[in-house]
C-alpha cells in the first residue's frame, strides 16, 4: 500500500538496505569527516561499508541511484549540502528538471497529483 | 499554559534568517505573515517551551530510533547539521519539569525514550528563531524539546500523537511551580522531498488542515498515516506533530494569527497561534 503511493517511504526494509549509506551520510554531520571523506571518497566509503553499489551510487553522485539502494533523503542531503547542491537541484534530479525549472514550478503553487 | 505555536521548521527558513534574507522577493511573504503571531509572542513570554519537533539524522542514529522522546538535559548545542552550526545561541533545558512530564506521561501509559545528550537541529532551532528572530546571546526561555519520530515507517499514529499531546496538557498543568508554558509543533505542511512526487503541494489539504487543527482535532487524529502521505507527501506526516501541541491545550483556545505560504524551498509553509484562554481563568 505504501509504495502504491510512493516509492522512497523509509521503511524497516528501506532502513536495513540503506544503513550503511545512510550512516555514512550522517557521519558528514562532523566536520573532520567532511575532511576526511573531500580527501577519499572511495576509501571513506569501503570504511563505512558500502556495497558496490552503494560506493558507486555515492561516487556517481547518482541520487536516484542511492535512494534505490535504501538511502534516507535526510542522509543524502549532507552530502549534497557538501557538494552545494540545494533541495531543490535534488528535487530537479528526481522529476527529470533543472533545479531552476523545480523551484519555477514551486513558485508557481507546487506540483500536484490525482 | 500560555499559548500553542504550529510552525514550519525547514532549514532554508533558518538560513533566510542567518543571512539576512528576511525581506527578499522570494521570502518577504513569508516573514510579513509571521509578523502579527511574533508581536503578540513578544508580549506573552513564556518560562518554558515544550517544542515537539522531530530530529533530521543529527542526533538520533537509524540503529536506533525512539518512537517518542523528551529531552531531560540541562542545555543542548545546536547541531552541526553537515554545513556548520546555525549561529544562535545554545538551547537551555528545563530538567526539573522534563523529569515532571518523563514521569507524569509514562505514568499515563507513553512510553517515552530519554535523551540527556541531545544535539538539537533546525527541527527545534528554526522554531525558536520564528518565535524570537533575534536573540542575541540567550534565548528568552528553556526548552523542553519533544521528540517524534516521523522519519521512519511506521510512524506513530495521529491519534496516539493526539493522546500524546492531552497526556502532557495534563502532565504540565500538574506542575507544582508557576510556570508559564508555551507548546510548539513544528513541521509540515505538505511536502514530497524525494522521488517522483517531489515537489508535491497540496493547499486543499493544507488549508483544511490549518482550520480543522482549531476546531475538529478529532477529525485530523483519525487520518491514517496513508492518508497523511497519500496528501501531504511523504514529509508531510510531519503534521501529526501538530496534533501533539493542539492535544496538550485545554478545550479553551482562540487563535491568534495563523498565515499559509508557497514555497518555502520545497516546500509548504505555515503558521498558526493559539492562546490557551483555559489557564486565563485559573489565574
Amino acid at each position: 500500500m505504501v509504495k502504491a503511493q510512493d516509492n522512497y517511504v523509509l521503511d524497516l526494509a528501506q532502513n536495513r538496505r540503506g544503513l550503511a549509506l545512510n550512516r555514512m551520510c550522517g557521519s558528514l554531520k562532523h566536520a573532520e569527516n567532511r575532511a576526511r571523506f573531500t580527501a577519499g571518497e572511495a576509501a571513506y566509503c569501503d570504511s563505512y561499508g558500502l556495497s558496490p553499489e552503494q560506493k558507486k551510487a555515492i561516487l556517481e553522485r547518482d541520487w536516484i541511484a542511492m535512494l534505490d539502494l535504501g538511502a534516507s533523503i535526510f542522509y543524502t542531503f549532507k552530502l549534497a549540502m557538501l557538494d552545494q547542491k540545494s533541495m531543490q537541484y535534488l528535487g530537479g534530479v528526481f522529476t527529470g528538471m533543472t533545479a531552476e525549472e523545480f523551484a519555477a514550478e514551486l513558485r508557481a503553487g507546487g506540483r500536484k497529483f490525482g | 499554559m500560555t499559548w500553542g505555536l504550529a510552525t514550519s521548521h525547514v532549514p532554508s527558513i533558518g538560513a533566510a534568517m542567518d543571512n539576512g534574507k528576511t525581506t527578499d522577493e522570494y521570502w518577504k511573504p513569508l516573514f510579513d505573515g509571521y509578523t502579527p503571531a511574533r508581536q503578540w509572542m513578544v508580549e506573552h513570554t513564556p518560562d518554558v517551551a515544550v517544542i515537539v519537533y522531530n530530529d533530521h539524522a543529527n542526533a538520533v542514529d537509524l540503529n536506533l530510533v525512539p518512537t517518542f522522546g523528551i529531552g531531560t538535559a540541562e542545555s543542548y548545542a545546536v547541531a552541526d547539521e553537515g554545513w556548520g552550526r546555525r549561529p544562535v545561541p545554545p538551547v537551555q533545558g528545563a530538567p526539573e519539569l522534563s523529569e515532571h512530564l518523563v514521569r507524569k506521561v509514562i505514568d499515563d501509559s507513553f512510553d517515552v525514550a530519554t535523551f540527556h545528550h541531545l544535539d538539537v537541529d533546525h527541527g527545534l532551532t528554526v522554531p525558536l528563531s520564528v518565535y524570537c528572530p533575534e536573540p542575541g546571546e540567550a534565548w528568552p526561555c528553556a526548552v523542553v524539546p519533544v521528540l517524534v519520530n516521523v522519519i521512519q515507517y511506521p510512524q506513530p499514529t495521529a491519534a496516539r500523537c493526539y493522546a500524546l499531546g492531552q497526556a502532557l496538557g495534563r502532565a504540565i498543568r500538574s506542575f507544582p511551580r508557576d510556570q508559564k508554558v508555551a507548546v510548539f509543533g513544528t513541521g509540515g505542511m505538505s511536502h514530497q522531498l524525494a522521488g517522483a512526487r517531489a515537489g508535491l503541494i497540496n493547499k486543499e489539504f493544507d488549508r483544511m488542515f490549518l482550520q480543522a487543527i482549531e476546531t475538529e482535532p478529532d477529525k485530523l487524529a483519525a487520518l491514517t498515516r496513508e492518508d497523511y502521505i497519500r496528501e501531504a507527501g511523504t514529509e508531510g506526516i510531519e503534521l501529526i506533530m501538530w496534533l501533539i501541541m493542539r492535544g496538550a491545550l485545554s478545550g479553551n483556545i482562540r487563535r491568534v494569527h495563523d498565515t499559509y505560504h508557497v514555497p518555502a524551498s520545497n516546500t509548504a509553509a505555515a503558521l498558526a497561534l493559539f492562546e490557551d484562554l483555559g489557564a486565563k481563568e485559573t489565574v
